[in-house]
């Protein structure tokens, strides 16, 4: 029997205000900050306090809620989600429930069946929790309780049921986290946990349109998890039906170590949450006016950038999946591509020298594109001087990694203080060409004898002796005719 | 003229002002009234002598030293000590509210209306009984022990702000703070014959105000005469950014010139609803009855109205408090502060900590809240009491479509004695059955004495009016004080 998964995802995405969601402390880098350093008496729920709404994490969440074409609620309500944790200060997480901020939006996906939208069900506002740390001492265990995450706001979008493989699960995925990192509102850092994700999955037979028993997977942090997990489940799904059994409605965990997934005891046992809206916090006004201040200010969203681009710099869908991939990458090569043509530069060799050159210098030095030592106008000024036969390639590179080694430099400038120009003089190559030649004559007998692969040999020794400089094409057409001419 | 303890406010501070006596003499006038009578009355949860005289005589010093720059303008309430009601925070007090959970418990910020004062220049003595997390009619919940009734020892002071009404009525401090989420500011002031101040909800920030049932919360004030109220009124009056349910709008400066001729045709509601009530001591309707008269010699319309809604006020209430309570308690865990009944599982350290450590009453409301927001019952019992509550607000806006406030009994009856009504906690929560609906609503209440019972108990009298219109109640309330003097009365243990 042919069986058809069926997947939602639940997203959490951290929004990297400067204060946390109900009070003053600062939104702080969790794997770096020292414990309980980013905390007040209304985050650790000292007797008394009360939450105030951050509106800088509103309009964080109405830019995603737009981005994702939702329809943005003029009045929503927080609500007391009640569970006990020790992570949990107030033992409640100020969450949305019934009258969510923004609802039924979409997100567009590629994957290799081409594009589609995933509908988004809901998005709202929460709270994150603290984090628990298990130690051993003395033999005893210990729990430590780290409050700098507690209240740090966090937003929850959820999928529709609309995905069906994990290349599906994977595009979403990353296209959310394209658009939060495009939106500003998030870093996409999975090490830093700054999103976690949920999913919901589901077989059913192909063809059915009824939904099967579904599982939850909860607490998955990382790419790999998810899309493990999701595989796994898909698999152990369909090899529990074709056994005429049963899928049984649960949640699970993600064992990493195993590969496998696991079913989950703990604060998830309590099942009723008790919800009820949160009487501290009046219900969230959002008025046409925030909106339209919010929409007006968005960026060029992926997707769009994704198409314009496309068309308007002739790039393969690989080459316009990397160079929209992240907003600045974007607008570096943006920049480099016009300054280029209007040097009379093809957009083409811009496009290969920034996924090429530029960015395999930046891996290797570890550096994101907004921290690279050569602006777009220098990327295209170095270009052009490829361009116009002032520099060969590899010369181009040798500037490149000097630029990168002085922390900057303007192109040209780099190549003189190098020695670096191209060499196209016919008379200075002939005598390189020559000078070769009579070095080697072992070398120059085999090609005589039709060992031609010898040519590449010399080929390189000429570019050795000019340092680089050469003009390529011009030391071949020298080389050959000088080894021709010794033929006799 | 020499000062007294028995002195209002405006009386002490116009002797402060004119250096008749310094705020050392009057903080140690009631430090010694609080050591002589607070082993018989138990007003107190926590003293702080030493800090109170430091902070008086630095009082002092400013006043002193503003006599050689006469155009600098001390704050309003220098030097003028007062108690507050142990669920409200001060920075370096004990913070209990009454519980065992939050034994020791010194929080490290103020609350927002207690800081006002401060900065208006009082001088906190003390801090003051209550039933645990203010849930109770007669401070006979706190797990300190409960307070006594001036006028009869063997009597509750009603609750749960009786250690302020109580310290009011015994006259230890001139002015306490309370809080009032069910009646808890008007009925102990009601039992024990001072006047205290139920403001509209939003009126005065919550922040720092230790959450029992948010919605109803509000931060109150006792003292013998209303006109004690008013400057502690205007000053925690108005928008904090920290209390997001506090309004933002301006708080208008009470005039009581006048009061009197200002009740002059004022249309005052008796709602039927509240003479009622099953089980009600005569004589506090007769003497409510006599006040609502006296009003009308000042020239008042009395007019009978009907909140029909009124008898639904209870088991709305029980089920709203309790439900918010038991989200608001849920993070009294022994994990952070307090303290904690150590286990060797996390669960257990949960369990024990609230298990050993919360009393009676606050776990009977945990329960009932928990209980009528499950899954299933919500609808049934939390959705529906915000329905009705709404109907509830709809009697009032309805009735104030027709009058210009209501006049009521603030209580059934008088108050009751010690462990009358601690094994039946459906007779405790009848004490409430009037102050409930203000709550509900969130209208202002303004209780004061009326007149006493056969056996001298106090008998109290509520107005109730528009949101927002505390200064109307406060005229009306003072234009009866000026013309009677229930309010003057001094129980025999203090006087």
């Amino acid at each position: 029997m042919q069986f058809e998964p069926v997947i939602g995802l639940e997203v959490h995405a951290e929004l990297q205000t400067r204060s946390k969601m109900f009070c003053a402390c600062p939104v702080v880098d969790l794997t770096t900050a020292e414990p309980n350093t980013a905390v007040c008496e209304v985050c650790a729920a000292l007797p008394g306090t009360l939450p105030v709404i951050n509106e800088q994490a509103v309009d964080y969440a109405l830019r995603v809620a737009l981005a994702l074409e939702c329809q943005v609620r003029r009045v929503s309500v927080f609500a007391r989600k009640n569970y006990f944790y020790p992570d949990l200060p107030k033992g409640y997480q100020i969450s949305q429930y019934e009258l969510p901020l923004a609802q039924h939006g979409r997100l567009w996906i590629r994957t290799s069946q081409g594009e589609r939208a995933v509908r988004i069900r809901r998005v709202h506002l929460e709270e994150d929790t603290g984090k628990l740390t298990h130690v051993q001492r003395d033999g005893e265990t210990y729990s430590l309780v780290d409050l700098n995450r507690a209240g740090v706001p966090l937003l929850e979008i959820v999928s529709e049921p609309d995905m069906h493989s994990v290349e599906e699960v994977r595009a979403y995925a990353t296209a959310l986290r394209q658009l939060l990192r495009y939106l500003g509102v998030n870093s996409g850092d999975m090490q830093k946990g700054v999103i976690r994700f949920e999913a919901n999955v589901s077989v059913r037979p192909a063809g059915s349109q009824a939904l099967g028993t579904r599982v939850e997977i909860k607490n998955l942090n990382s790419f790999r998890a998810l899309e493990e997990s999701v595989a796994y489940e898909i698999r152990r799904q369909m090899a529990v039906l074709e056994a005429g059994g049963r899928v049984e409605q649960q949640t699970l965990g993600w064992d990493e170590a195993r590969r496998r997934t696991v079913p989950q005891r703990s604060k998830e046992e309590a099942h009723d949450y008790r919800y009820f809206p949160e009487p501290d916090l009046p219900p969230l006004q959002v008025d046409d006016a925030w909106l339209e201040r919010v929409r007006a200010a968005l960026p060029e969203l992926p997707h769009a950038r994704f198409q314009r681009m496309r068309q308007a710099y002739g790039l393969t869908p690989a080459e316009a999946e990397l160079l929209t991939a992240e907003r600045a990458v974007a607008d570096y090569f943006e920049a480099a591509a016009q300054a280029a043509r209007q040097q009379g530069v093809p957009t083409k060799m811009v496009v290969n020298w920034v996924t090429g050159e530029l960015f395999g210098r930046l891996n290797r030095e570890g550096l994101r594109i907004d921290e690279a030592p050569i602006t777009p106008q220098g990327l295209a000024d170095l270009v052009a001087l490829v361009h116009r036969g002032e520099l060969n390639k590899q010369a181009g590179q040798k500037v490149l990694a000097e630029i990168f080694a002085r922390g900057g430099g303007e192109p040209r400038a780099v190549m003189e203080a190098l020695g670096l120009r191209q060499v196209s003089d016919a008379d200075q190559i002939e005598v390189w060409v020559a000078e070769v030649l009579e070095a080697h004559p072992a070398e120059v007998a085999k090609y005589l004898a039709g060992k031609e692969s010898v040519l590449n040999w010399l080929f390189g020794q000429v570019m050795r002796r000019a340092r680089g400089r050469a003009n390529p094409q011009v030391v071949r057409q020298a080389l050959r005719a000088a080894l021709e001419a010794r033929r006799g | 003229m020499t000062w007294t303890p028995f002195a209002s406010v405006a009386e002490t501070l116009r002797a402060l002002e004119s250096g008749a006596v310094s705020s050392e003499e009057v903080t140690r006038a009631y430090l010694e009234r609080i050591a002589n009578l607070e082993g018989r009355v138990h007003a107190f949860l926590s003293v702080y002598p030493d800090e109170a005289l430091a902070a008086a005589r630095a009082a002092d010093a400013r006043r002193m030293a503003a006599r050689r720059h006469p155009d600098e303008t001390l704050p309003p309430l220098l030097g003028l000590p007062i108690a507050v009601k142990d669920v409200l925070a001060v920075r370096g007090m004990t913070l209990t509210c009454g519980s065992r959970i939050l034994e020791g418990f010194v929080p490290p910020y103020t609350a927002t209306a207690v800081q006002r004062l401060l900065d208006a220049g009082v001088i906190i003595v003390g801090k003051t009984n209550t039933d645990e997390f203010a849930m109770g009619s007669s401070t006979e919940n706190s797990a300190y022990g409960p307070t006594h009734n001036p006028w009869d020892l063997s009597r509750v002071p009603g609750g749960s702000s009786g250690g302020s009404a109580a310290a009011v009525a015994a006259r230890m401090v001139p002015v306490a703070l309370g809080t009032d989420t069910g009646g808890s500011v008007r009925q102990p002031a009601s039992y024990t014959g001072v006047s205290g101040l139920k403001p509209t909800y939003g009126r005065v920030s919550r922040y720092g105000l230790v959450a029992y049932g948010s919605s109803l919360d509000t931060v109150g004030v006792l003292a013998p005469a209303v006109a004690d109220l008013v400057p502690f009124f205007t000053l925690m009056a108005g928008h904090d950014p920290r209390d997001a349910t506090s309004m933002d709008l301006p708080v208008p400066a009470v005039d009581l010139t006048d009061a009197v001729e200002a009740v002059q045709g004022l249309r005052v509601g008796l709602p039927k609803e509240y003479f009622l009530a099953e089980g009600m001591q005569p004589e506090v309707v007769q003497a409510v009855q006599a006040a609502v008269r006296h009003l009308e010699t000042l020239g008042a319309q009395v007019v009978e109205v009907s909140l029909p809604h009124t008898e639904y006020a209870l088991p709305v209430y029980y089920i709203i408090a309790p439900s918010e309570a038991s989200a608001n308690l849920a993070r009294y865990d022994g994990i952070r502060y307090g303290p904690r009944v150590g286990a060797a599982r996390m669960w257990d350290v949960f369990y024990r900590t609230r298990g050993r450590l919360f009393g009676p009453e606050v776990k009977r409301r945990i329960m009932l809240g928990t209980y009528a927001l499950s899954a299933g019952y919500y609808d049934a019992y939390y959705a529906q009491a915000q329905k009705v509550r709404t109907l509830l607000k709809r009697d009032f806006e309805r009735a104030f479509e027709q009058v210009d406030l209501l006049a009521a009994p603030v209580a059934p009856s008088t108050a009751f004695k010690l462990g009358e009504k601690t094994e039946d906690p459906l007779a405790m929560y009848l004490e409430d059955v009037f102050t409930l609906p203000a709550n509900l609503a969130g209208v202002p209440g303004l209780a004061f004495p009326v007149g006493f019972d056969e056996q001298g108990l106090p008998i109290g009298m509520q107005l109730m009016g528009p949101h927002f219109r505390e200064d109307l109640l406060f005229r009306v309330a003072h234009a009866y004080q000026q013309t009677t003097d229930w309010h003057t009365r001094v129980p025999p243990v203090a006087r």
